[in-house]
């Protein structure tokens, strides 16, 4: 028994959710209890689809239990079937269904349906996220792929983009050009975009572009044993990375390697003057374990920061990441606590991390700038900018986004000298970002703010006196709007001050309070 | 003003028939309610005894907003744990140890069992009996299920708050127990009103442990939310008597209920109408002003908190709108009776859920606004309907008088939105091709 209290990865079955939602064509049945539908959120609130997951839930409940479950799994997948009509399935269990046992893949083969239909086995006491979607991809390649007549062009499949993946959807276009730049088609791009007939010619391609080895590694190596095509093991994130996948791409490919570097603008930002303020800041790295290790050779040899830590959470990656560090002459922290990762940063104080929306939690608390390099992210990392971490352009976003949680070069500097001018002073962070001086850290934190909130977050309470020159607030009225939530208070201080100048009155009560609410009600 | 509401003539929606239907349900479970119990319980901690998904799902629905170290976890079962049932208990005394000695400001402990503790039949009563001795008198510990086989999203709510009532100590007193989580100002709003009208409450949930709330033959009860069914029946076995009244959404559903709780405390006609008239008129204002885009509009409810009913009433009758279909998780007629009977009739009155099929009534009506869950909001809004989260009715505060304005405007601001935007007709749209020519893309439509 662990205890947890923030999680890095989802269970395994969210994984396979993530592959079949990537998928055109693809249903899943999952042997589930209805409070397992939450997972349906991640993809239409946190990544926007406007398409539910494919993915139909058997929401057995208490009564069913040591009745009909059994029936009740075989009922949903023939329904199922019926409504969607996909072109195959895959079918499992989550973690409860797996304790009562049913054998959704033994069910599924009696019960015969004309299209595919693909077990999963997804150990939910054992495994997580990227184990469930590297399983699952590499469940439905094995069922469908078969070997196949090369294309007569030069031709890759793309494998590892998923759904709710970080900047998956620009990284394909990215790659696409790199590879298009050197001549090969692209043959399959999966899970993402593909659908089970997809996957059926993914043999006629003449390798395979592993994008992201989380979630497609056990894919590329059946696919090299099975249809004979070699992977790449560079990934390209950063100007170097790039520079070697291109080189690498040649090489399989037999293609003269070529890499148009007329859009790449790293390099030159890097070493304008106003970037030598980033000279040695020292950053802490932490992501999965793809992006982190990226992360750090970009972050030391193309931007000149100190790398003062690295690490991951999912274990399958640990090993590599581990020489990685080394090579760095750090330690490796490789943990899904979140608890001892916050442990380590403040032990290590770095002046700036790279990390997950957990990470930039912890920067928040602590007043360290963050930037988001790898999932899990929440809404606003699914920009509708484009906006890759790969490729030529990738780089380019890099650039920009690790520096735009710091305080610019010459700003830097005035800040120095001017560092009592109450506009100045350390915690008012950087000039370009409005109210987003670190929080203090404290009590359990200030009343949280829902996923499903109406309310504005950026209407920060004004502390100063602007309206509120001549009315008065009674204390009894002060206090009810104290009872506010904290992220409409100063909106509603403003209004009922204002609202309070237009009747003139010069005080406050909380009558007063709930006229001008009422006044404003909309 | 001081006019007592006649009593309905017709039975509204009380004896309607009510559509079942047995499917897929697209609902959270019982554990979600402690997104909000512990912000409202300041010295309990909610230990969930599950897995990985349910640790995700708190995670998910909190929105992970992370707080330096919220008063809620879950105590992930392992393979080891489920080989043999003895260790699991040794287990959760270990994890609960660690827990208390890194929290000492922690009171109270609720043991929140889950489908994976309640499939492999693991004893949280018997723990949480266990624990309360060794951890005495400093820490109380109780148990509640917020699993999905057993509870649908709110059900946690009243099956955390259900089994508080056993051991509340007794009293004699005559006095009012007003039922349910609101936020603060909510709260206390509800207080000051019933102090005016002379009548002092006390609440379930306290904020604290040590408060001393009792609880006995003379105590009368209001419930300030509908799901609060379990709590209603353990309340009713300690010997208090329900006050059963429409529930105080809008002005007429606040009117109504602090009328039935005047009634039982003997409130006369003047006192009552100088507490509630100034409210009540900025109500109704706030109302009228809120609910323009509401009138003459097309409203559709999919399961998910239970509020469905009382929303459903307050909106087609203080707002004007008109329900094509009220669905909700249960349908407990002793309590939201009194709003079924002020429901005007609707077309579908529907218990529990098949998605795909209320998926497909609700394409058919093509309503003007669908009160769903977070997963269909955006499925629905691409489709060209107007959406609402449930969700967000149990997050903000929408109860009473002054927030009766709030409540529409939950409403009325998806439909003030879809018609502000000049969006359609131009090039973007979804189904675009995604670059590269590989087919349609990652949000495209699927066959
Ligand atoms: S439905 Fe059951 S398994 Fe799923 S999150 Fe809820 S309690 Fe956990
Ligand atoms: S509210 Fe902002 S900071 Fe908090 S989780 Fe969401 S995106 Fe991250």
């Amino acid at each position: 028994m662990k205890l947890t209290v923030w999680t890095y990865e989802g269970p395994p079955h969210v994984g396979a959710m993530r592959v079949a939602t990537g998928m055109k064509g693809l249903h899943y049945v999952l042997h589930a209890p209805q409070g397992d539908t939450y997972a349906d959120l991640l993809f239409t609130m946190i990544e926007r689809r406007d398409h539910r997951p494919p993915v139909t839930y058997t929401t057995f409940q208490a009564r069913d239990l040591g009745s009909d479950t059994a029936d009740l799994f075989k009922k949903t997948l023939q329904d199922t079937y019926e409504r969607f009509q996909p072109e195959a399935l895959i079918v499992g269990a989550s973690c409860t269904a797996e304790l009562i046992q049913d054998d959704p893949g033994g069910m599924a083969e009696n019960i015969g349906l004309p299209v595919p239909t693909i077990p999963l086995e997804l150990p939910s006491y054992q495994r997580k996220e990227n184990f469930g979607a590297d399983e699952t991809f590499f469940q439905i390649v094995k069922a469908l792929a078969r070997p196949a007549e090369r294309t007569a062009q030069i031709s890759a499949n793309l494998i590892g983009p998923t759904a709710l993946g970080f900047r998956h959807r620009d990284d394909i276009t990215e790659v696409i050009t790199l590879l298009s730049d050197m001549g090969i088609s692209v043959n399959v791009v999966a899970p993402m975009t593909a659908s089970p007939s997809d996957i059926a010619r993914m043999g006629a391609a003449h390798f395979n572009v592993l994008m992201y080895p989380e979630t497609a590694e056990s894919a590329a190596r059946w696919m090299e044993r099975e249809l004979g095509q070699p992977y790449t093991k560079t990934v390209p994130i950063g100007v170097g990375a790039t520079r070697d996948f291109v080189a690498e791409v040649a090489k399989i490919a037999e293609v003269a390697p070529y890499l148009d570097e007329s859009r790449l603008r790293l390099p030159w930002y890097s070493k304008s003057v106003d970037s030598t303020y980033l000279t040695g800041k020292r950053v802490f790295i932490f992501g999965d374990g793809t992006h982190a290790m990226a992360a750090a050779r970009v972050a030391r040899d193309e931007m000149g920061f100190e790398v003062v830590g690295l690490g991951c959470y999912n274990r399958e990656l640990a090993r590599s990441l581990r020489k990685l560090a080394k090579a760095y002459g750090v330690e490796a922290t490789i943990t899904d606590d979140y608890l001892e990762v916050e442990r380590v940063i403040e032990a290590l104080q770095p002046e700036m991390i790279l990390g997950t929306q957990m990470e930039r939690h912890i920067g928040k608390r602590l007043g360290i700038p963050c930037a988001v390099i790898s999932a899990p992210v929440h809404v606003q990392d699914f920009p509708a900018r484009y906006s890759p971490q790969m490729g030529i352009e990738g780089a380019n976003v890099l650039f920009d986004t690790w520096v735009h949680p710091l305080v610019m070069g010459l700003e830097e500097h005035l800040l120095h000298m001017f560092r009592d001018d109450f506009e100045f002073h350390d915690a008012a962070g950087p000039s370009h970002h409005g109210g987003h001086a670190p929080a203090a850290r404290g009590d359990g934190g200030a009343a949280p703010r829902p996923a499903a909130s109406p309310r504005d977050i950026s209407d920060p309470e004004k502390t100063g006196s602007e309206v509120g020159g001549d009315v008065i607030w009674l204390s009894d009225a002060e206090k009810e709007l104290k009872k506010i939530p904290f992220f409409v208070r100063g909106k509603a201080r403003r209004n009922t001050e204002t609202f309070a100048t237009m009747k003139g009155v010069s005080e406050i009560s909380v009558d007063t309070l709930y006229e001008a609410k009422a006044h404003y009600a909309r | 003003m001081t006019e007592l509401a006649p009593p309905p003539q017709s039975t509204g929606c009380r004896n309607a028939p009510i559509l079942k239907q047995r499917g897929q349900r697209e609902v959270f479970c019982g554990l979600t309610g402690i997104i909000w119990l512990h912000r409202k319980m300041q010295d309990a901690f909610f230990l969930v005894v599950g897995s990985r998904t349910c640790a995700h799902l708190l995670q998910s629905a909190a929105g992970v907003m992370i707080f330096a170290e919220p008063r809620f976890g879950t105590a992930i079962l392992e393979e080891t744990d489920l080989a043999g049932l003895a260790d699991a208990q040794l287990e959760l005394d270990r994890v609960v140890d660690e827990l208390l000695a890194r929290r000492p400001d922690i009171r109270q402990l609720f043991l929140v069992g889950s489908c994976p503790s309640e499939v492999i039949k693991l004893d949280l009563a018997r723990a949480a009996e266990r624990m309360t001795e060794r951890h005495a008198p400093s820490v109380r510990v109780l148990n509640f299920s917020g699993s999905g086989i057993e509870t649908t999203f709110t059900q946690g709510e009243d099956a955390c708050l259900a089994s508080m009532v056993p051991v509340l100590p007794a009293t004699d007193e005559r006095q009012l127990l007003l039922v349910g989580a609101l936020p603060d100002v909510v709260e206390e709003q509800a207080l000051s009103l019933l102090a005016q009208m002379g009548v002092s409450a006390r609440v379930l949930p306290a904020p604290r442990a040590d408060s001393d709330l009792g609880i006995g033959e003379n105590t009368l009860f209001a419930l300030t939310q509908p799901f609060l069914g379990d709590t209603h029946a353990a309340l009713e076995r300690r010997g208090a008597r329900h006050i059963p009244a429409p529930f105080p959404f809008g002005e007429e559903g606040t009117t109504a209920w602090l009328r039935a709780i005047g009634h039982e405390f003997g409130v006369d006609e003047d006192i009552f109408a100088r507490a509630t008239e100034a409210p009540r008129a900025r109500a109704r204002k706030a109302i009228a002003q809120a609910s323009d885009a509401l009138r003459g509009k097309s409203i559709f409810f999919f399961p998910d908190s239970q509020l469905e009913i009382p929303l459903a009433r307050f909106l087609t009758r203080e707002c004007g709108m008109e329900a094509v279909e009220v669905g909700a998780p249960f349908i407990h007629k002793g309590i939201v009776g009194p709003d079924l009977d002020l429901l005007p009739e609707v077309p579908t009155l529907s218990e529990g859920q098949d998605v795909d099929l209320q998926l497909d009534r609700c394409r058919a009506a093509r309503p003007d606004l669908t009160v769903c869950g977070l997963g269909l909001a955006n499925p629905l809004e691409a489709e060209g309907l107007a959406t609402k989260w449930a969700i967000e009715l149990v997050f903000t505060p929408v109860h009473f008088y002054e927030q009766a304005g709030d409540l529409a405007g939950l409403f009325s601001r998806p439909i003030r939105r879809a018609d502000m935007l000049a969006l359609d007709g131009s090039a973007a749209s979804p189904g675009q091709k995604y670059p590269g020519g590989l087919g349609s893309g990652p949000h495209a439509g699927r066959p």
